[in-house]
């Protein structure tokens, strides 16, 4: 059992910066955790109290129903993949492996089989005799990864070990890592910045802002309901399209035309939320789309432009052959369930 | 690599701004050493009246001479006790230092001190708190049982060179080793605090290793240090003795020519001592090129 619990932890740097404000999360036995937020929200902070390389202000971190507060990381069971991947640029690739077997006492014949064994799995194996120096970037990566699972910890905390990767081998090794995790089925933990590679990877995913938890639930789940506007601007690529409303017995009154409103909301003034991808084009739709710019990706193409009169932007994710050109105004319609309505002084979503 | 290339407009500016270095090195160095060596196959006899020239005599005189042989120990256990202490103390605070950061630059600014210090100057200060009569060093050993007299006791006289030079070298070597230490990524030794080395076992088998470029350096500048510059350090506290207790290399070549009056035989020990720091230098720019070993 190596579930782990966080509760109500927060963090103040001294010369009083409030890093984490009180986050409370659960993390079940084999659960893979993103972490995801802005810069300087708190992910590395609450992953390295997590590891125990920061204090705890304040609150509980337990691994495996065991608190442990006052543990030295490596009394935690835990293994960390770093962002520059903290190689021991000195030791050879077996050696960087062997290394966390060799200070816990691990017989010397056992070690070679368990570091033979992580090496294989990651492809590793030629480079053994090799020093960091003499690796790719790709290469390095692994080898962080290697020497995380060799030991076979109880947790894997990896803080945005991606970053430093091309686009095309980030996309292969995050495949590879979620691969290899389910695989061991370790409980982990992943931070990122990323909101493609937390989709992507998470069981869980937790939205973090400013050092309190926005959001947390299943990527889907938090993607088709976010629970405010930070989220909804946050996750989903290209973002959510926002504006200013009101709902009144008319239905629902955007900038650009009037829709139906989705039921069991309150009259008032709302913040609109429409992702890109629900706005299907329609000669009679209720909103009008002045497009200045169209972006071809290939399957699909992005309809950048304004709501004519009003300042608002907008942008329409579209499918097919029968594209905009550049100046003219798009009609368009969304479904009442692709609606999302914030409360405009809080955020918060409201139905 | 890019170099810059800049143009004079006159041909005989540039020459006109190395001039200054140039006779400076030739007033204080090529001539001196031409000197050292022209007079080192020379022999004077006891009154001026008549050289000689001798050959490599004075050479041979010298490695069959007791007292240079001596000498010769002398310096050595003097640089590695220097060398070793002062490196030592260095590390140490370094590794203090570096935990707290914070204070890092109170730390660097108050230890940096002493090498502000003139090394005859240092060996007045020391040659004042461990004077037998009035220095309060002294007196505080006495009051501690240790009748300390460096004028009548070898190992006193040692142990007062060895701290004097000493105290000098620890903030400079304390800042190549913080500068060190702190070059080194913190995420390194985070990996090995979960990897499972404790603080100890993280210096030994991460922090060291990765200084060892920055501990080879030291050593021979240290050793080069204990070997010339302590001149000041000897002559200002022991004046090499008492006997030949502390009369080191650099310290003899002085006393053999001023007060020896022996000018072919310092003259060779000057060549000597001339050829061992070309030999360190050489060392240190072989291993500065080849930079890191890791
Ligand atoms: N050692 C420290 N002392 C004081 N403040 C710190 C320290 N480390 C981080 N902080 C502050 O705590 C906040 C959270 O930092 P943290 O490194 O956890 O952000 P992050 O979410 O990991 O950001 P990024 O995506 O840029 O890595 C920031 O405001 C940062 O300035
Ligand atoms: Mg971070």
């Amino acid at each position: 059992m190596s579930n782990i619990q966080i509760n109500n932890v927060r963090k103040t740097y001294p010369g009083g910066i409030d890093a984490i404000r009180g986050i409370t999360l659960d993390i079940a036995d084999g659960e893979f955790c993103v972490l995801v937020g802005p810069s300087g929200c708190g992910k590395s902070t609450l992953l390295r109290m997590i590891a125990g390389l920061e204090t705890i202000t304040d609150g509980s971190v337990s691994i495996g129903d065991r608190v442990v507060n006052d543990l030295e990381p490596a009394e935690r069971d835990i293994a960390m993949v770093f962002q520059n991947y903290a190689l021991y640029p000195h030791m050879t690739v077996y050696g960087n492996m062997a290394y966390g077997l060799k200070n816990r006492g691990v017989p010397k014949d056992k070690i070679k089989v368990m570091v033979d064994e992580a090496a294989a799995t990651l492809g590793l194996s030629e480079f053994l005799t090799r020093k960091p120096a003499q690796l790719s970037g790709g290469q390095r990566q692994r080898v962080a990864m290697g020497r995380a699972i060799v030991r076979q910890p109880q947790a894997f905390l990896f803080d945005e070990p991606l970053s430093n990767l091309d686009a095309k081998l980030r996309l292969k090794t995050r495949v590879e890592i979620r691969d290899l995790q389910q695989r061991l089925g370790t409980t982990s933990i992943y931070v990122t910045h990323d909101q493609m590679e937390a989709m992507t990877l998470a069981d869980q995913l937790v939205v973090l802002n400013d050092g309190a938890v926005e959001q947390v639930g299943t990527p889907i789940d938090v993607y088709n309901r976010p629970a405010s506007v930070f989220v909804a601007e946050f996750i989903g690529s290209p973002p959510m399209n926002l504006m200013p409303g009101e709902i009144d017995e008319s239905g629902l009154v955007t900038p650009a035309g009037v829709v139906a409103a989705p039921a069991g909301v309150r009259h008032g003034a709302v913040t609109i939320g429409i992702r890109p991808e629900h706005l299907h084009p329609a000669s009679d739709g209720p909103l009008r789309l002045k497009v200045r710019v169209v972006e071809h990706l290939g399957a699909s193409a992005n309809a950048h432009g304004t709501v004519p009169g009003h300042a608002v932007e907008m942008i329409a994710s579209l499918t097919g052959a029968d594209l905009p050109a550049k100046g003219e105004t798009l009609g368009l319609t969304v479904a009442a369930e692709n609606l999302h309505l914030f409360d405009p002084e809080t955020g918060r979503r409201l139905h | 690599m890019r170099t810059k290339t800049v143009t004079f407009r006159h041909k005989w500016l540039p020459y006109a701004l190395i001039a200054p270095q140039i006779v400076i090195t030739l007033i204080f160095f090529i001539w001196p050493a031409s000197q050292a060596l022209y007079q080192s196959v020379l022999r004077q006899d006891a009154f001026g009246l008549r050289t000689d020239f001798v050959g490599m005599a004075n050479f041979v005189r010298l490695f069959a001479d007791d007292n240079y042989i001596n000498s010769f120990v002398t310096t050595i256990s003097f640089s590695a006790m220097v060398a070793g202490f002062s490196m030592g103390i260095a590390l140490i605070m370094a590794i203090m230092a570096d935990r707290v950061i914070r204070r890092a630059m109170v730390y660097r600014t108050l230890l940096i001190w002493p090498y502000a210090v003139a090394p005859a100057v240092a060996g007045v200060l020391w040659w004042f708190l461990f004077n037998p009569t009035i220095g309060i060093a002294a007196y505080a050993l006495d009051g501690l049982g240790y009748d300390w007299n460096h004028y009548r006791d070898g190992g006193d006289a040692m142990t007062l060179i060895v701290v004097a030079s000493t105290w000098r070298q620890v903030s400079y070597n304390f800042l190549f080793f913080l500068a060190g230490l702190q070059a080194i990524p913190r995420s390194l030794t985070e990996a090995a605090a979960i990897d499972g080395a404790g603080p100890v076992k993280r210096f030994v088998t991460i922090q060291l290793p990765l200084l060892s470029p920055t501990v080879f350096f030291l050593i021979v500048v240290n050793v080069v240090y204990a070997f010339f510059e302590t001149f000041g350090v000897v002559h200002a506290t022991t004046s090499g003795g008492p006997g030949q207790a502390t009369n080191i290399l650099v310290y003899k070549v002085w006393r053999d020519a001023f007060e020896g009056l022996n000018l072919g035989s310092s003259a060779a020990q000057s060549v000597i001592l001339m050829v061992l720091v070309i030999a360190l230098t050489a060392i240190q720019f072989r291993y500065i090129e080849r930079k890191v070993e890791y």
